[in-house]
């Protein structure tokens, strides 16, 4: 591969509500078995990019640790492999990344010291399946300077997305990050491809007049300069940096169609292996229309949910239309409807959470004895 | 100089032959157990958790589906820079190229790999039983005893002493006498094919008997330490060991699992049994199915219902299907309408729709009755069995079947249809 990989993995957003608390958004688990930055990360090892820095900043421990070792996506290579970047104190700079651009410029040293001509430029907190190289031979069929993998915002908020639009040959001709009202209902998935020297002059210029930010102070100021152009797809990409848009996108996955997508058509997405035992299902179980990951212990009913790894059960338990993060352990005759139930929770038996109007993120940590 | 306190040689070269059409295209160790391991995760596990890193595994019969198990080592942490994991498979020599022969003479042939590690002890191990052990409190018992062979015993009922080999001890734990599964045995202290040998007592004993025809540990090392005064002991063990070798046993232990607290326990934080897991994504119960008493692997799919079961990986139950009492392993799907009791179906075999297996009366198998027992549909991997039949109890398939196979849509019970191309 022609191309070096940058994964944005830095961000927070209040959006996420307590659930931004314990981890940076990369860092959520998706699916069941995942985290949001798998997706990003097995595209780019799918594609055959041998070379990846992942720039995290907020709330990085959990990231890190999933991060620990490369091997899980391949990247245990004596040429290339993953780099972890997180900022750092230097003769030069004491700052933390103040956007994405001056992340980038931070870490300069890296990009002119690799020889890749190209860079791919991805955020964490992505739910897709894509193929670089196609969107990197497009970039070099337009000749363009920059090329942004676009797409149609379907049953989300435009105006929280980079919005835009092409002209008939494809070349972005307006551009608005995060917009009141949104002209139009494409969006940018965030991830970009251009020359690698074309990126260190870019970002080195936006660093010389202080500005750090890779959309407002580069692709949107430079669009009439440079050749920007969309790269659209219609496949499967959800943002899940919204309690709303990360409850849809689990529960996307209990369709047929979405798991078969991801997980049937080679090539697969990879994560960290956990070396939990199968999922067990006592009597007194039921489950209906659900994700089970392994080492949970079922004895409760669950209908219309995604219950991730390490879970328990207790004894006539319901659990309706929600999800159930890492590790949490309930306790008998627990009662969760419309919610989202952090990691590593302990919820005492006979507990009653429902999400009224929206999804309930539930916080509970309690002394756990059973076990 | 690299020097290593102790190693293991973990044997897995053996058929295995009593579990059938299971093992006609991989070695034993490599059979699928429980829903997500190999029979040999569990004394790898055994190796890193107990701090041994460094087994050589010993390779034969059918060894693709182990080498590609095993890898460099990486789900057991044992890919390392000294020692780690090597697979060795019989080679040829200048002069006497031979097959390993025996379990003490495979050993014996890789004698330069294990002086390579120079090592104080050598445990031996087999690659086909389920247990959670801490080699390194017996290499402890052995120290203390400052003994030459140590040999793992597990107490067993003494009307069932028969079938193994049984050790006679003194008060202090020393052997002083082992009979070969005997008519009358004298004690209940069954040994359970795990060594520890001092080196020193092992390259002795090897080195002694190497022209011994199929040298074996239970039939030529053991006696050959014991006439020659070394110091043999038993290390009694009390937790659960399970010989998997046959289709019962191996059926049995499966479903043992299923309990609501398994006597073998998968779920302990503590000492934790690795695999190497190709499916991780979670798995799909839809709103038609039942699923109840079972464990079930990553990535299944299941719409049918499915009793009391084990269900692997990356399975699939179709809808209307109903799967009971049975073990079915890695990528397999149960199409429409099928109804399955009491049936092993190993990795990738495809069933049609409406199936009906394990029906009618049992009747011993036609073919070989000792192994096709217990009631038992024994289904190979790989194979097809075709819509619409109806297969008895105490058989054996493997092998693409077609509805010619079947006269009158049946393969009775205690009947075996096994096709296999080229061979």
């Amino acid at each position: 591969m022609r191309a070096l990989g940058i994964i944005l993995a830095g961000g927070n957003s209040s959006k996420m509500r307590e659930l931004s608390n314990k981890r940076a958004i990369a860092a959520m688990p998706v699916a069941g078995s995942f985290r949001s930055i798998d997706f990003t990360l097995s595209n780019m090892s799918n594609s055959h990019v041998q070379k990846v820095a992942v720039l995290t900043q907020y709330n990085a421990r959990s990231l890190n640790e999933h991060l620990m070792s490369s091997k899980w996506w391949d990247f245990g290579r004596k040429q290339g492999g993953l780099y972890v970047f997180t900022p750092v104190v230097t003769a030069d700079s004491s700052w933390w990344y103040r956007g994405t651009a001056d992340a980038i410029n931070q870490n300069l040293k890296w990009l002119k010291d690799s020889h890749e001509p190209y860079v791919i430029i991805a955020s964490g907190d992505c739910v897709y399946k894509m193929d670089y190289n196609k969107v990197l031979e497009y970039h070099i069929a337009k000749r363009a300077d920059v090329t942004i993998v676009c797409t149609e915002c379907r049953d989300d908020d435009p105006s929280r997305f980079g919005v835009l639009k092409m002209n008939e040959d494809f070349r972005i001709e307006e551009f608005e990050e995060k917009p009141m009202v949104s002209s139009s209902n494409l969006i940018s998935t965030g991830i970009y491809v251009l020359r690698r020297r074309q990126l260190i002059e870019l970002v080195e210029r936006c660093a010389q007049e202080d500005r750090y930010d890779l959309v407002k102070d580069i692709f949107i100021r430079y669009k009439n300069l440079k050749r920007i152009y969309g790269y659209k797809i219609d496949t499967y990409w959800s943002n899940i940096a919204t309690v709303d848009s990360y409850y849809k996108t689990n529960m996307d996955f209990l369709k047929p169609e979405v798991r078969d997508y991801f997980f049937g058509q080679y090539p697969g997405i990879y994560s960290k292996v956990d070396d939990l035992p199968p999922a067990k299902y006592n009597p007194g179980s039921c489950v209906k229309n659900s994700l089970i990951a392994s080492g949970c212990i079922i004895n409760g009913e669950i209908e219309n949910s995604v219950i991730f790894k390490d879970v328990y059960v207790g004894n006539n338990c319901v659990i309706k239309n929600s999800i159930v993060l890492n590790n949490v352990y309930l306790g008998d005759n627990t009662h969760i409807e419309n919610c989202i139930v952090e990691s590593r929770d302990t919820i005492r038996a006979n507990s009653y959470y429902c999400g009224e109007d929206g999804i309930k993120i539930v916080v509970e940590k309690n002394e756990r004895y059973a076990i | 100089m690299i020097k290593k306190e102790m190693i293991a040689m973990l044997l897995a070269g053996g058929q295995g032959s009593r579990l059938g059409v299971l093992t006609e295209k991989v070695a034993k160790p490599a059979v699928a157990f429980g829903g997500k391991y190999r029979i040999i995760d569990f004394p790898l596990s055994n190796c890193i958790n107990s701090g041994v890193d460094t087994v050589g595994v010993l390779t034969q019969y059918q060894p693709l589906r182990l080498n590609a198990h095993i890898g460099i080592g990486i789900p057991w942490d044992l890919d390392r820079n000294v020692g780690g994991v090597s697979i060795l498979p019989p080679y040829e020599k200048s002069t006497n190229s031979e097959w390993y022969t025996g379990t003490a003479n495979a050993i014996y042939q890789n004698m330069a790999y294990m002086e390579s590690y120079n090592p104080d002890y050598v445990l031996i191990l087999s690659g086909d039983h389920i247990y959670k052990m801490d080699y390194e409190v017996m290499l402890d018992y052995h120290k203390a005893n400052k003994a030459d062979v140590t040999i793992a015993c597990m107490p067993v009922p003494i009307e069932e002493a028969s079938r193994f080999g049984v050790m006679i001890t003194d008060g202090n734990g020393r052997i002083t006498e082992f009979e070969e599964k005997p008519e009358h045995p004298r004690s209940n202290l069954a040994s359970m094919g795990i060594y520890i040998f001092s080196w020193k007592a092992l390259k002795e004993s090897l080195t002694a008997l190497k022209d011994q025809p199929g040298c074996d540990f239970g039939k030529h090392i053991l006696p050959y330490c014991r006439d020659n005064g070394m110091r043999l002991f038993a290390y009694e063990f009390n937790g659960y060991w399970k010989d998997v070798g046959t289709l019962g046993s191996y059926w049995e232990a499966n479903m043992e699992l299923i309990d609501i607290i398994p006597e073998f326990n998968l779920y302990e934080e503590f000492w934790k049994i690795y695999t190497k897991a190709d499916v991780i994504r979670p798995q799909y119960v839809a709103s038609e199915a039942v699923v109840d008493r079972c464990i079930v692997g990553d990535g299944a799919e299941i719409y049918g219902e499915v009793h009391n079961s084990v269900i692997g990986a990356d399975v699939r139950i179709e809808k209307g299907a109903v799967v009971r009492d049975s073990i079915i392993m890695k990528s397999s799907v149960v199409d429409e309408g099928t109804e399955v009791n009491k049936s092993i179906i190993a990795e990738n075999v495809r069933i049609g729709k409406n199936v009906h297996m394990g029906v009618g009366e049992e009747a011993p198998n036609v073919f070989k009755p000792n192994i096709y027992s217990w009631g038992l549909v024994t289904v190979g991997e790989n194979s097809v069995i075709p819509d619409g039949v109806s297969i008895g109890k105490n058989t054996a398939i493997s092998g693409v079947t077609a509805p010619e196979d079947y006269p009158d849509g049946e393969l009775p019970s205690g009947g075996a249809l096994l096709k296999r191309d080229g061979e």
